[in-house]
């Protein structure tokens, strides 16, 4: 079938901001859907709120949207834009739930709008799990048993019908709430009372649990001549009751036989045809009886998805971008494979190599009090994928890409002693038993233990397989240690995956000492491509692995060696996604490549990160699927040879290597690494500050208690303290008076054994302002001041901003831009450099300094049109900035903006139980949108609609403040009145307002009487809550009520600025609706003319 | 590491060595060495007779993880001459397993190798094209090890379908099949299978179709094979060049001319091939693993088969009686035929898969209903 010549222009729907479960790899998708889309001739038209995303660069598409992903604000795109059709399954389940409303209110047959992909019918089926049941009936495919459950008093007799543990499924409820496993009745009762106050509906489903059983995925796609095909099998190594986003996966499958395996896949086709995909990219999940063999299926993702991306950095194979053809009427025989160039993509890939994918978490963010344990909503926040020709060799890669201490599988704490006490193993039985992020580590202990891998089986239901490739790495190192290292038993060890460092640990040497002996016995590793054919076929596409399974050729005989006319570079890119590091820095990576292989460089990327653009194959010249460790990376430039490397796109990650990579005769462009230690180094920092005479607030390093104390006292309370080695504001507080601070040093004497602590004067009330710009060594371009809405003291990363700012005058602005020029010269930077300042009392303080990318890169390149990535790439090969910016864009005055863009975070905390949804200086967002519009609070408010907050323009609110607020909640309290809003305020709240005129109902605290602020909440009588905490105690009386309304998606601001934004947000809405307007229609305001890079 | 570990060399004709570790049985063996792409399966490869007189590279680095189990056997035994690996699990896991790999070479006498670069094995077999080779644990002496894998005869010419086949004709009444026989009731047709190294995946496949299946060996003649009174024929897979057995593709022709429903699979698509006047010739590295996409030419459909053949139809040579209706869409080689006024079809690809994907299944349905058809024009002219 050749591609539909009816449809002219298609609406692609991306996935919002990063959360928990949706990250990265709908950016992935979507921008080789766009690109697909425009290859083929179509005009697309495209919609997410996220400005980190590479597919909202205004190159990649005809029109871009950054916009609320809601159907109010879909309708207004589609009426303006008439696109023929809408592609919606990129964009994750946000898409595909958008594309369901627009649906269901008509909107798609008002305009004529055809759904791609997948149908309304289908989607349907696929989500609702009644249908999904009796759609799989159809198929004769068995499943879980399950029942709808709509009272409470069922649940005996339900529960006697499907046998406890059972599986509460969140799929009805909000945001996962409720959704969980009940391992007794009263459990059940709780956990399903819950999720019934939570349910609109008012139904929760129950579900037969089959905890325990092996989970596997299929990522298979469909053509619409019915053709079908498996691109990759998936088996998790966490059994059935840990979400598969959770749980360390590996493919393709190992443990089933190919019959076994086979009627799974009959399966998958059936199931895939009774729920109408027609065409496109689906994921299938399935459950196996590991003593019977029973397969169930668990669920259909009718859409690409994380593990789709997986699957496509696992076996090279491209489904984003085929499902987006095969969309658009071509079937998969009409489409070549990009890999081999020779064959057609109706095939299966063949792999000769193991893909490990390695969840990571941020729990030690979010801990409230009990350890966690794994259950099936997903709770990791990014992933690493690692390939090797043996599951060993790719565990062990895949483990020290996490970026969490761990060199490979290390047993590390869990690691018990010559004789362990009873209740050491006990604890270690009980990490076995209840699957929790560090359950691999503990496994490994257990085997040093001596447990049999039988053992560990029965108690923590990990398939034997896993556990016995496990006990070889463990038996390996028993022999490592016994016997002095031969050259025999170094390859023995690489081609296990063990990296120089885990080596050196258990040969009592160091990691260089490995890596020399390594050269001088010349054992280094084989990359192998990624070719999807098992080496059938000559692969085209240069996507590498490194292995010691293989022998290297000679290096005479390495092909394009040295005699490449282009001049080589590497980036290194950003790992895991993590709180603090995520998306925002791929972005970087992939403009980098971009603009360098448009200047004629060839470019090579280093990443271990499957879910982003980065990592796609067709980004960069080369490649190299690897970890970011410095032995991995120094293998790859050694192999290749760049001229330089790039280390300020990745965030920490390259970074931290940047000494080792030094040390070892690299080449760093851009900013010296002198200069970035001088950056780093608070001391030589400070000491630079004072010497240009920049304010800084005052601080101090302490060694100890007393010593903290003395500072403390020297520089004044409050302060702010963490340990000097972390970075990403962990650990970090703000401290009111001496015992605080005398309990948080010796809780963090306790945390490390680097006892050193930082203390900061804490500028209270003071405004925060993020810079980004770039220096060529001798001219600066500012991109952008950004002034933050939340005061200083609330992690930059946490906190909602402006450009241009709204409130700082023209006189600081002019301060800030100044410094900015001082310090970048000051420091020598060639690159990126990102201030952070906070204003107090008309006196512009810097707080710190990074000479790499930051956070707010893609927000200010999407916000004023300029690629400051692309133009620091640029600069850091040579070029300068008057060749490359027009002159105004260089002096101290910041180009105009004919309009506002907000940039608004979201936060992960209904994910966690129990926990304080509060700000800090600590970070805690995954993600973040932008709203952009004529004025401040239009685009603030677009910000808010945009991360989920629904601003009420009428109804009740409640306040509840603390004292030093209640000044400015006076104004924002009148205008509510005046708007009409009721306002429900605690007694001292309420006492205040009465005394200035304002009239507020009393609502009880919780404990006082009845009905209290809790109750309104659940009556859902609220719509809108202001609470701000006391700041002294952080667990205050507010805890209960911000928690409740998270729970219950009832907007909530947390912080008095916030909250005269959004009064002014509020005000607008009550104007009239906001306006939809493409970037690239703002982007024709603006009064410079920005570069094309 | 291990010190019970013994070497054991492969060396090919080129005069490339790959030493590593012996597993399976000890000793030595040689014949063409040819990659296998499949991911699982391995054991299916194990016992397929279509393997006789070559070694097996597994490209898929971690082989025998879910170790041997009773119902996976495509013949009795190993008929490969060795089986070429990376690693060799020894602790399998499946509720299925009965075995290890490692065992049941060494109970079939089946030498193997484990600790080779497949990779570079593989790539140098895709440049060279298939090359002979000799693996050894006995002789380690590199140079003398290539001097015999040079002195090995070459797959072409060699009648190897005869070394395979069963002795006598037997009843296949194994139904380890484990599906739910599919659709139609036993009609009992009576199907004749020439065995030229015939897989039990074929005989379950015509078994849960309701076939009463005789198996007969591959010199049987067509007077012989007609006085079975058969419903239809079925030409079996098989190893090696289809060229030696011109005195089968002799009796073939004799069979088809009597208009009896035929279908030929693998080497029996070669062998039709051949009965009608056409050519076979040797693919550079041939076809084996279980993800080639072949295209049904008249529903455009695509199937992604299992395969397994060094030898192919030379579509060309074809006579105008007889049609493509299947070809490879990698290299676009013949996978499938038909005569176009008699029952008579055959496909290149495994349709039984076993091991692969089942999307093929449908070519015994068409056989069904070509002897169902042509039951239905007796009836109606009796
Ligand atoms: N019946 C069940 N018994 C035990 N675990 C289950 C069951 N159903 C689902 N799970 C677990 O919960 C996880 C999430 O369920 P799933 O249906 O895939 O929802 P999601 O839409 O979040 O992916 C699965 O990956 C699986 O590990
Ligand atoms: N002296 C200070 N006074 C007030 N707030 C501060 C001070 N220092 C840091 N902060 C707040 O803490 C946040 C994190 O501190 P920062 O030094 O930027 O660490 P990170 O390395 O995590 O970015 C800042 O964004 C700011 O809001
Ligand atoms: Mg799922
Ligand atoms: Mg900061």
């Amino acid at each position: 079938m050749p591609k539909r010549t009816d449809i002219q222009k298609i609406l692609v729907v991306g996935s919002g901001p990063i959360v928990i479960g949706q990250a990265c790899e709908f950016d992935y998708s979507g921008t080789q859907g766009a690109k697909a889309l425009r290859e083929e001739g179509y005009n697309v038209v495209l919609v997410n709120s996220n400005p980190a995303t590479i597919m909202t660069d205004p190159q990649l598409a005809e029109r871009t949207y950054i916009e609320p992903l809601t159907p109010e604000f879909l309708e207004m795109i589609i009426e303006r834009e008439r696109p023929q059709a809408m592609l919606s399954t990129l964009g994750g389940q946000t898409a595909l739930n958008l594309a369901t409303a627009l649906a269901e209110r008509g909107v798609l047959a008002k305009y004529g709008v055809e759904l791609l992909g997948a149908k309304l019918e289908a989607i349907r089926k696929a989500e609702d799990r009644q249908l999904f049941k009796a759609a799989m009936q159809e198929a004769s495919l068995d499943l879980p048993k399950s029942r709808i459950v709509t009272d409470i008093r069922e649940l005996q007799e339900v529960s006697r019908d499907l046998g406890f543990p059972i599986i509460i499924r969140a799929s009805f409820t909000l945001g996962g709430t409720g959704g969980g496993i009940a391992y007794h009745l009263e459990e059940l009762r709780s956990c399903v009372a819950a999720a019934l106050e939570a349910s609109p509906v008012k139904r929760v489903l129950l579900e037969e649990s089959v905890i325990g059983w092996k989970e596997y995925e299929l990522e298979v796609m469909r053509d619409g001549k019915d053709n079908f095909v498996v691109i990759c099998s998936i088996e998790n190594l966490d059994p059935m009751g840990v979400h598969t986003g959770d749980s360390i996966t590996v493919a393709p499958a190992q443990t089933l036989t190919d019959r076994q395996y086979q009627e799974m896949r009959d399966e998958a086709k059936r199931a895939v045809s009774v729920i109408g995909v027609e065409t496109g990219g689906c994921n299938v999940q399935f459950g196996v009886d590991p003593k019977t063999g029973r397969r169930v299926i668990i669920e259909i993702n009718p859409r690409v998805s994380r593990s789709s991306a997986l699957a496509s950095k696992a076996t090279g194979f491209p489904i984003a971008k085929i499902a987006t053809k095969l969309a658009v009427g071509y079937s998969l025989d009409e489409i070549p494979n990009d890999i081999t160039r020779k064959t057609p993509a109706s095939f299966e890939p063949a792999i000769d190599y193991v893909v490990t994918k390695v969840p990571r978490f941020a729990f030690e963010k979010f801990q409230s009090s009990s350890e966690y344990t794994l259950d099936t909503t997903m709770k990791s926040v990014g992933e690493v994928m690692a390939i090797g020709r043996t599951f060993k060799e790719s565990i062990q890669k895949a483990l020290r890409s996490l970026e969490i201490g761990k060199a490979g599988l290390e047993s590390g704490e869990f690691a018990l002693g010559e004789q362990p006490s009873a209740a050491e193993e006990e604890r270690l039985l009980r990490k076995l038993s209840l699957p929790c992020a560090e359950r691999v580590f503990a496994v490994k202990a257990a085997l040093q233990r001596g447990l049999f891998p039988k053992e560990i089986a029965d108690i923590s239901s990990i398939d034997p397989w896993f556990l016995h490739q496990f006990q070889e790495l463990v038996a390996f190192e028993q022999a490592l240690k016994r016997s002095p290292l031969t050259p025999q038993l170094l390859r023995e060890a690489k081609a296990l995956g063990f990296s120089d460092e885990q080596i050196g640990k258990l040969c009592a040497r160091s990691a260089a000492s490995v890596r020399r002996l390594r050269r001088r016995w010349d054992l280094r590793p084989a990359f192998s491509s990624v070719d999807t054919c098992a080496a059938e076929f000559e692969a085209e596409t240069p996507y590498f692995y490194s292995t010691y399974s293989s022998t290297p050729p000679p290096r005479s005989v390495r092909k394009g060696e040295g005699r490449a006319k282009n001049r080589k570079i590497a980036i290194l890119g950003s790992g895991p996604n993590r709180i603090g590091q995520g998306i925002e820095f791929d972005y970087c990576c992939v403009h980098a490549s971009q603009a360098l292989k448009a200047a004629g460089y060839r470019t090579i990327m280093i990443n271990c990160n499957p879910e982003t653009v980065s990592t796609d194959y067709d980004i960069s010249d080369r490649l190299y699927f690897e970890p970011l460790t410095l032995e991995d990376v120094l293998e790859v430039l050694d192999f290749e040879r760049p001229e330089g490397v790039i280390v300020q796109f990745g965030g920490q990650t390259p970074l931290n290597l940047t000494q080792g990579l030094h040390r070892a005769g690299i080449r760093i462009l851009g900013t010296s690494s002198a200069s970035i230690d001088m950056a780093e180094s608070r001391e030589r920092f400070g000491a630079l500050l004072k010497r240009l005479r920049i304010p800084a607030p005052a601080y101090g390093i302490a060694g100890g208690v007393r010593h903290a104390l003395r500072i403390a006292r020297r520089i004044g309370y409050p302060v702010m303290v963490r340990p000097s080695y972390v970075l990403g504001g962990r650990a970090m507080e703000t401290v009111y008076d001496e015992a605080s601070l005398k309990q948080y040093v010796l809780r963090a004497a306790k945390a490390s054994e680097h006892p050193a602590l930082l203390i900061d004067r804490f500028l209270s009330d003071a405004t925060e302002v993020d810079v980004d710009a770039v220096c060529d060594g001798k001219n600066v371009f500012i991109g952008g001041i950004m002034e933050h809405i939340e005061e200083a003291g609330i992690h930059s990363g946490d906190s909602a901003c402006t450009i241009p700012a709204h409130s700082l005058t023209p006189e600081q602005l002019e301060r800030i831009s100044d410094y900015t020029h001082r310090l970048a010269r000051a420091l020598k930077v060639v690159g990126l450099l990102n201030i952070q300042f906070a204003v107090k009392d008309n006196v512009v303080y810097v707080l710190e300094a990074n000479p790499r990318a930051s956070r707010t890169v893609p927000f200010v390149s999407k916000a004023t049109g300029l690629p400051l990535a692309k133009i620091a790439a640029r600069v850091m090969a040579g070029a300068s900035l008057k060749g490359l910016l027009p002159k105004e864009l260089l002096g101290h005055k910041i180009p105009p903006l004919p309009y506002t863009a907000t940039k608004e975070v979201v936060l992960p905390f209904i994910k966690f139980r129990g926990v304080d949804p509060m700000l800090g200086p600590e970070m805690k967002s995954t993600g973040e949108v932008m709203g952009i519009d004529l004025d401040f609070s239009r685009s603030f408010a677009k910000g808010q609609l945009a991360s989920g907050m629904s601003l009420p323009v009428s109804g009740a609110v409640f306040i509840s403040v603390r004292d030093q607020d209640k000044p400015e909640i006076l104004p924002v309290a009148t205008a509510l009145r005046q708007f009409g809003f009721t306002i429900h305020a605690t007694k001292n709240t309420h006492r205040f307002f009465e005394r200035h005129g304002i009239e507020a109902k009393h609502v009880y605290k919780l404990g006082e009487g009845k009905p209290d602020a809790i109750d309104l909440l659940k009556q859902r009588s609220l719509s809108l809550v202001i609470n701000t905490p006391s700041g002294k105690r952080s667990h205050s009386d507010g805890f209960a009520i911000r928690r409740t309304a998270l729970e219950l998606n009832i907007p909530t601001i947390t912080n008095i600025h916030s909250c005269q934004a959004a009064l002014g947000a509020v005000a607008v809405l009550r104007q009239a609706p906001l306006q939809v307007c493409a970037l690239q229609d703002y982007h024709k305001r603006l009064a410079y003319k920005a570069p094309s890079l | 590491m291990d010190e019970m570990k013994k070497p054991a060399v492969l060396a090919l004709e080129d005069g490339s060595v790959f030493r590593g570790f012996s597993c399976g049985a000890q000793g030595e063996s040689s014949g063409e060495l040819v990659f296998n792409t499949s991911m699982m399966g391995y054991q299916e490869v194990l016992t397929d007779p279509s393997y006789k007189g070559q070694l097996v590279v597994m490209t898929y680095p971690q082989i025998g993880n879910y170790g041997i189990t009773a119902a996976d056997y495509e013949s009795a035994r190993p008929f490969l001459e060795g089986f070429v690996v990376w690693e060799l699990c020894r602790h399998p896991s499946n509720w299925e397993s009965v075995e290890t790999v490692d065992f049941f070479l060494k109970r079939n006498g089946t030498p193997g190798i484990e600790g080779v670069d497949t990779r570079a094995l593989t790539i140098r077999l895709r440049q060279a094209g298939s090359l002979r080779a000799v693996l050894s644990s006995v002789d380690l002496d590199a140079e003398r090890l290539i001097r015999k894998a040079r002195q090995c005869p070459p797959m072409s010419g060699q009648n190897l379908a005869k070394a395979v086949s069963c002795s006598k004709p037997y009843e296949w009444t194994g139904r380890r099949d484990g599906q739910r026989s599919a659709g139609s009731r036993t009609r009992g047709h009576h199907v004749i299978v020439f065995d030229f190294g015939v897989k039990r995946g074929i005989l379950r496949c015509l078994g849960s179709l309701g076939c009463r299946v005789s198996v007969v060996p591959a010199w049987t003649s067509a007077a012989e094979a007609l006085a079975l009174r058969p419903d239809g024929i079925v030409l079996s897979n098989g190893p090696g060049d289809p060229e030696p057995l011109s005195d089968v593709a002799k009796e073939i022709r004799r069979l088809v001319e009597t208009g009896l429903p035929t279908l030929g699979i693998c080497l029996g698509h070669q062998l039709l091939g051949l009965a009608f006047g056409g050519r076979t010739f040797k693919l550079k590295f041939g076809h084996h693993g279980s993800n080639h996409p072949v295209q049904d030419l008249r529903t455009g459909r695509i199937e992604i088969t299992s395969q397994n053949h060094g030898f192919c139809v030379d579509m060309q040579s074809l006579p105008a009686d007889l049609e493509t209706t299947h070809i490879n869409l990698n290299d676009r080689t013949s996978e499938g035929m038909r005569h176009r006024s008699l029952p008579i079809f055959s496909v290149q690809y495994h349709p039984e898969a076993s091991a692969g994907p089942h999307d093929s299944r449908y070519i015994f349905e068409r056989f069904a209903q070509a002897m169902a058809r042509r039951e239905g024009g007796r009836k109606a002219h009796a």
